[in-house]
């Protein structure tokens, strides 16, 4: 399945989508082709790169990204194309007929040295002092290219400032290229549209509205044009100096909290390729380097699921028993922090449907310094929460006033997948020979529920193996193979899916404060949806206000990047669908292999209700400390 | 302001009565119109040349359920002002032959992209439009022919020249920067909104409407074998007489300087900023597409002028005027640009000057669009045909 | 800006956007039009454009600071824009630049005091054969040379 790539382009790639032939069958559907003298055939409007690719030749390219529409922009891929006088773009040049291509004539490669030498003269930044230093795309093309020296100078001192505004995304325009994949990523793959050219000729520079800080226009935190960034001109605000002070620190007490989608892509930062999961290796580094507690986000990834599910299943209550009209359906989830922050921009008016459940990350950060302190006799002062995370926009989440129910600001720091590999690379630990170790207790290892919420899709299926079971009593395993939820499974851009509920069983206890039986859900249909990305969120969005199918649902779930939590902005570099898709899997597989799968099993989920949360469920404990509000912020930019 | 022709040859100033060329078209019919027009053998009036009549089957060929005429007033070559002129003066030639385009092509709307300096005629074309569709030249069933509707409306540019480029000026009429973009697609296939759309330089349409009215091979009888009928030339720079000038294609630069009333003349730049710069040496080139190929604008320029201030005042032009949007053009522009400024300082080496003509060398195949792909054009031709005065002379004539 | 300024600017877009539509390739006319007006387009007004034609407000900042010819910073009540390509620079641009200079004190790119006059560059007006040539709003002047053109901007004040 491929993710929904449908656009709304940016200015200079419209109407440059290019359309292929439905099928490959069939007389006329291939063209035969010459490249650097050997005859390929391809199917017809295949580009010259694809055609390339499928064969190969290696085509060296920069504004190009699979994710993204074609741009043309940044003439790195220029090839020969016998019979123009042009040297062609070939990421943009569909074959339509036979063609005798040449991908490395002097010419051609004249050409791309020439376009290289000239982004290095006005690239400011020495590779060493970089972020990107050994992953950067321009970087690789000046190895490739053998350039020794600034053929056309070099730029000596920074012209821009670096905006270090945001809590999450810093940006450095000094090491920009201009090859536009942020504003193809920012307006056309999440419709955010915070980033665009500005100015003109060779003033041009990427820039927001006003060339405002990133902080005061309506950026969502997302992050997904650091992922797509060629090189190192965006770039998370990193906080690992200030935890590196804490750890070295005796007085703190520095713990972290490690959601699922890292673990499941870190090993790309050790040239593992994608698809491993190194969660026992992570548990044992994160203790090498000197976090005194590592803990697992899915266990309140768990507690999310009791608390936003029994929060459905009251607002389900009130509003197919009891009538009240005021009740906002469907629901939607409030895990995603960038999804939050762009409901809150965009569609201020649907604010009631989010749920009021904090995040997995808030969750903790609250737990940690309440009844974890308290437990362990640890002055919440003295502690240090860090949450690794696939993504930028929990770097913004963390620093919202309101959270900051425990007393003390709940989480401290955001750690990204990215920064938490520097630091294990900087503590001379090489992360796939580590031994495997467990979470710490009191929190323990949780449920595969919890560890699904990394992909799209998987908050849904952890609901949904819970509601099942609580509502009609009968073992999600009889219902779906394996347990796995498949219908919202998968990278379709939004997908929908509906559960009759033929059957009730009894309330559970934890539940019946609430409901005094099932009986009004017996013969209703579930009906949920799924969109990832937020240009996928606005189409449902869409159409919900016009009264559309979207409208009719319960429950939705809303991640705020394509794939999921883990293709996050957080991750590491580069993403392609593929990529995601091994990460995917390696969830997945993991979720199978582990022996609890329900939140609703995992006891020590259970154990803090007793202990902590006495009154249940949504009750007024769990408010004060595990939900929230939000705020309706609008798009207009003062 | 003048606007008065210098020369009126027998082409484009033949007598000629508005309406002339759409009451012919209906008369012979769409195909007629595309037959004549591949005999009079047309090649654009904007600059590139393209072969009109290949264009217009194309667009013609091409299924929508709807098509558009363009056309390119934006004229905003250094040198060229030929299309302002013309508008002006001869309104009946361009809108008719718009009209004309709609027919054969099968369009019902045709846009005027007039650059933003020239506001100042938006009124008087506006009404000339108007006076049309009073008499039924423009709007439903044209001249009484069933389902021939065409209506023109002129949209304004907003001062950039990048949006004369076909693609750049169907970007801005999206409401888009003026950015081009990738071809193929072309917009004969997908042009403005995604249709069909032809692009014509105002000259071309003039010439069609003569071409209409008078046939393809009348046409082809003035001018060259591969350069048929007369250009338009706009000539600006040190010269007694500088204006428009209809001449017929294979006339030669000592000839046309001559006619102009220029005396003294060093050097010519022929075709605008992105055109070439050329030494007396050359002045027996001829201006058609056989060796000058050009959209007019022929700059003189005497003895006395410093070609190293030229380079540098068009070098200048590209680096403000280029959309910025690919590498070869937004930084290649500057490159050179800092090297004409350090020819002027003396503070250059020949390795690095040299460096630089190759890098114009790969501009010219490299870039996105027709502007970068020319930019470097003065750039290599001043240096290299007037190198004594630059190199070897300090700071040039004066 | 005051919200009865608001109401009134938002109102006069409004019309700008019923009169050439609400498709994006209304932006450029709307645009105008507003530049027109107000010799400039406000923060507000960019975001107001925005809003009505369901597009983002940085890809209107991003086509206003494309064209020379749109502004987002105030101009004074009248544009002089003075072309300063090859050919009017031949035949004395750089005298008429001085002159105009000096008579309303202000550089190229700024704005008189009383906010009557900005003064620009431009490229190539079309009136090479009648340089050095200046636009004042969308009249265009030739054959200038410093006289004249102090002349002209007399009549502007
Ligand atoms: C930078 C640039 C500027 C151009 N400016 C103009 C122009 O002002 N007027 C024009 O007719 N063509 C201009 N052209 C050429 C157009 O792209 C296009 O070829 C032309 O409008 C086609 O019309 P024609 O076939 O009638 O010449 C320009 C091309 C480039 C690359
Ligand atoms: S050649 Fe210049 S004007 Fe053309 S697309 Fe590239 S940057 Fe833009």
């Amino acid at each position: 399945m491929k993710e929904n790539k449908e656009t709304r382009a940016p200015e200079s790639q419209k109407g440059h989508t290019i359309e292929k032939p439905k099928s490959s069958e069939g007389i006329g559907s291939m063209v035969s082709i010459e490249i650097n003298g050997n005859k390929y055939s391809v199917p017809l409007g295949t580009t010259i790169l694809e055609a390339c690719k499928q064969n190969q030749i290696h085509i060296p390219t920069l504004c190009h990204h699979d994710d993204l529409c074609i741009a043309g922009v940044c003439r790195v891929c220029l090839v020969e194309v016998e019979g123009m006088r042009t040297l062609q773009a070939s990421c943009a040049y569909p074959i339509t007929h036979s063609l005798k291509i040449h991908t490395t004539s002097p010419q051609v490669r004249r050409a791309r040295r020439h376009v290289i030498d000239l982004l290095l003269s006005e690239h400011y930044g020495e590779c060493y002092a970089c972020v990107r230093n050994n992953n950067c795309e321009l970087q690789s093309l000046a190895k490739e290219y053998g350039v020794d020296q600034f053929t056309f100078g070099h730029v000596s001192a920074p012209l821009f400032e670096e905006d270090k505004s945001s809590y999450s995304v810093v940006r450095d325009m000094n090491k920009c290229v201009l090859c536009k994949r942020c504003v193809r990523t920012c307006i056309d793959l999440q419709e955010v549209g915070v980033l665009e050219s500005i100015y003109r000729g060779h003033e041009t520079r990427i820039g927001t509205f006003l060339d405002k800080p990133l902080a005061d226009v309506i950026c969502i935190n997302c992050g997904q044009c650091i992922n797509r960034c060629p090189t190192g001109a965006l770039k998370a605000n990193d906080p690992s100096d200030e935890i590196w002070l804490a750890i070295d620190d005796p007085t703190k007490h520095v713990v972290i909290q490690t959601a699922p989608s890292p673990r499941a892509a870190i090993g790309e930062e050790f040239d593992l390729g994608p698809g491993h999961s190194l969660t026992g290796q992570m548990n044992t580094a994160l203790r090498r380097i000197g976090f005194d507690k590592v803990f697992d986000t899915n266990f309140t990834a768990d507690l999310t699921i009791m608390e936003e599910g029994t929060e459905l299943i009251i607002r389900l209550y009130k509003a197919l028993v009891e009538g009240d009209k005021q009740i906002a359906l469907p629901q939607f989830t409030s895990c995603s922090p960038g999804w939050v922050k762009y409901i809150e921009h965009f569609y201020p008016e649907y604010l009631d449907h989010v749920s009021s459940a904090k995040s997995p990350q808030q969750m903790f950060g609250a737990l940690i310094k309440t009844w974890y302190s308290k437990k362990e006799g640890i002055d919440p002062a003295n502690i240090v929460s860090v949450a690794l995370m696939p993504c930028a926009a929990k770097k913004y989440e963390c620093n919202r006033p309101e959270m900051v129910d425990s007393g003390y600001k709940d989480v401290d720091y955001g750690l990204t997948t990215r920064e938490l590999a520097q630091m294990i690379k900087e503590s001379g630990i090489y992360l796939p020979e580590m031994g495997k170790s467990h979470f710490d207790d009191p929190f323990g290892d949780a449920s595969g529920a919890g560890l699904i919420f990394g992909a799209t899709g998987g908050v849904m299926e952890a609901a949904l193996r819970t509601i099942i079971e609580l509502v009609t009593g009968v073992k999600v395993e009889n219902v779906f193979e394996n347990m796995n939820i498949v219908p919202v499974r998968g990278f379709e851009g939004i997908r929908y899916a509906e559960l009759p509920i033929e059957k009730v069983g009894p309330v559970p206890e934890i539940l019946k404060p609430l409901v005094p039986n099932w009986d009004w859900l017996k013969g209703a249909t579930l009906k949920v949806a799924i969109a990832h990305g937020t240009a996928n969120a606005k189409k449902i969005m869409e159409d919900i206000k016009a009264g559309g199918k979207f409208s009719e649902c319960h429950f939705i779930e809303f991640m705020a990047c394509p794939g999921g939590c883990l293709g996050g902005g957080g991750q590491p570099i580069p993403t392609s669908q593929e990529i995601r898709a091994k990460r995917a899997e390696a969830i997945y597989n993991e979720d199978a292999s582990l022996p609890l799968r329900k939140s609703h099993e995992n006891k020590h989920v259970l154990e803090l209700y007793n202990d902590f949360l006495t009154d249940g469920p949504c009750g007024h404990i769990s408010h004060k400390l595990l939900h929230t509000h939000y705020t309706p912020r609008g798009k207009y930019i003062a | 302001m003048e606007n008065k022709v210098k020369r009126e040859g027998a082409v484009i100033f033949s007598e000629y009565n508005r309406g002339d060329a759409v009451k012919k078209a209906i008369s012979i019919g769409r195909e007629d119109v595309l037959f004549e027009l591949k005999e009079s053998k047309l090649r654009g009036r904007g600059g590139a040349g393209f072969p009109t009549s290949t264009k217009w089957m194309l667009t013609a060929a091409a299924k929508s359920d709807k098509k558009y005429v363009i056309c390119n007033a934006d004229e905003g070559e250094p040198g060229t002002f030929k299309d302002r002129v013309l508008l002006l003066e001869y309104p009946e030639l361009v809108f008719d032959g718009m009209v004309v385009g709609g027919y054969a092509i099968g369009a019902k709307e045709g846009i005027v992209y007039l650059r933003g300096e020239y506001e100042y005629m938006l009124k008087s074309l506006q009404d000339y439009l108007e006076e049309m569709r009073k008499d039924n030249l423009l709007g439903k069933d044209i001249l009484g022919k069933k389902g021939f509707d065409f209506d023109i409306i002129i949209r304004l540019g907003s001062g950039a020249y990048v949006c004369g480029e076909e693609t750049a000026l169907i970007e801005s009429l999206e409401g888009h920067r003026g950015e081009a973009r990738n071809r193929p697609p072309f917009p004969v296939n997908t042009g403005l909104n995604g249709k069909p759309t032809t692009v014509n330089n105002v000259e071309t349409f003039a010439s069609v409407a003569h071409i209409v009215t008078k046939g393809g091979s009348w046409y082809s009888q003035h001018g060259t074998d591969k350069s048929t009928g007369s250009k338009l030339f706009s000539v600006s720079g040190d010269c007694k007489k500088p204006g428009v000038y209809e001449l017929p294609w294979g006339t030669t630069i000592n000839e046309l300087l001559k006619i102009v009333e220029a005396d003294n003349t060093k050097a010519v730049q022929v075709g605008g900023a992105s055109g070439l710069c050329i030494s007396k040496s050359q002045f027996d080139r001829q201006l058609g597409y056989e060796d000058l190929g050009t959209g007019g604008s022929i700059m003189v320029f005497n003895e006395s002028r410093n070609m190293l201030h030229v380079l540098k005042n068009f070098m200048e032009f590209f680096v403000e005027e280029s959309c910025g949007q690919c590498t070869p053009c937004r930084i290649g522009n500057v490159k050179l640009l800092e090297g004409v400024e350090m020819i002027e300082k003396g503070e250059y080496t020949f390795n690095y000057i040299n460096k630089l003509k190759e890098l114009g060398e790969t501009m010219r195949i490299s870039s996105k669009c027709g502007l970068g792909q020319s930019s470097p054009n003065p750039f290599i031709s001043i240096l290299e045909n007037f190198k004594e005065e630059i190199f070897n002379n300090g700071k040039g004539g004066k | 800006m005051l919200v009865l300024e608001k109401n009134s600017l938002s109102e006069e877009i409004g019309k700008l956007v019923d009169l050439y539509g609400k498709d994006r390739s209304s932006l450029l006319p709307i645009l105008q039009g507003i530049e027109k007006n107000h010799k400039y387009i406000s923060d507000f007004a960019q975001q107001e454009v925005a809003r009505l034609l369901d597009i983002h407000p940085v890809e209107v900042y991003s086509v206003v600071t494309f064209y020379s010819f749109l502004t987002h910073k105030p101009m004074g009540r009248n544009v002089v824009r003075l072309c300063q390509t090859i050919t009017c620079d031949m035949f004395g641009k750089e005298a008429v630049a001085k002159a105009i200079e000096r008579e309303l004190g202000i550089k190229f790119g700024e704005t008189t005091k009383d906010k009557s006059v900005t003064l620009e560059y431009a490229n190539c007006l079309g009136m090479c054969d009648q340089g050095p040539a200046m636009l004042v709003n969308d009249q265009v002047y030739s054959h200038l040379t410093p006289e004249k053109a102090i002349e002209i901007l007399e009549k502007l004040k």
